[in-house]
């Protein structure tokens, strides 16, 4: 289960997932955010209330990532334990911007 | 040891998740390394779904065991699909900078990373993939 809520402020994009990034739900935040970032200078995604990331929601993440570098900025924040050592075992932790 | 064999099938992850996490909780595992855990299975899970019997389908078996002391969860997936061993591909570089990142191959890297012990072997025809994690 996956819940994303998105709140938009002229240029700025704010998505917070709740609950699990897997196989299963991966892809509808990639099609919630599908057209979303076309004009967005700023990105960010806030992790506070998500409990699971597995490489299908990585994936996502390194995407958005990649397409955000090329028109601003993207910024993750509130990972909880779990989710902040998976980054840094993928070495997600040098790529993004975590706060 | 208890066994769950489902069809290998994407959407029969949570079923194979629950019921692992079900074992694990039951032995009173650690919240992170249930998390671990579970991120392991998936990934191997989802390749067997994925791959192992492409284009047709056929049986995946799971199997947990946690024994000793401290405990230690050894979860085994097999399938009789094509022959294919998880670990054998060369670890994505993690160091390349986010527009050179491909932006797949992280699952096993988070499997062997994650877990104490990762085995595979071919055998009878079946693939046979064991992790292992104190918990």
């Amino acid at each position: 289960m996956l819940n994303i809520t998105k709140t938009r402020d002229n240029s700025r994009l704010s998505v917070a997932l709740e609950g699990r990034l897997d196989t299963a739900t991966a892809p509808q935040l990639e099609e919630s955010l599908s057209g979303e970032l076309d004009n967005i200078t700023q990105l960010t995604i806030d992790l506070k209330s998500l409990d699971y990331i597995s490489s299908a929601g990585l994936r996502v993440l390194l995407s958005c990532q990649k397409k955000m570098m090329k028109q601003g900025e993207m910024i993750v924040c509130n990972p909880n334990e779990v989710i902040t050592e998976i980054f840094e075992v993928t070495g997600f932790t040098d790529i993004l911007t975590i706060k | 040891m208890k066994t769950l064999t489902v069809k290998a099938q994407e959407n029969n992850l949570y079923q194979v998740l629950d019921f692992v996490d079900g074992e694990l909780e039951s032995a009173g595992c650690s919240a992170k390394s249930r998390l671990q855990i579970n991120v392991a299975v998936e990934e191997l899970f989802i390749n067997i779904a994925r791959y192992a019997y492409a284009p047709q389908t056929g049986d995946a078996a799971v199997s947990i065991d946690i024994q000793g002391e401290p405990p230690a969860a050894e979860i085994t997936l097999s399938d009789s699909g094509m022959p294919f061993d998880p670990f054998s591909k060369e670890d994505p570089d993690i160091s390349l900078s986010a527009e050179k990142r491909p932006v797949g191959g992280l699952g096993v890297l988070m499997v062997k990373k994650t877990m104490d012990e990762v085995h595979y072997e071919y055998s009878d025809g079946l693939n046979i993939t064991t992790i292992s994690k104190l918990i």
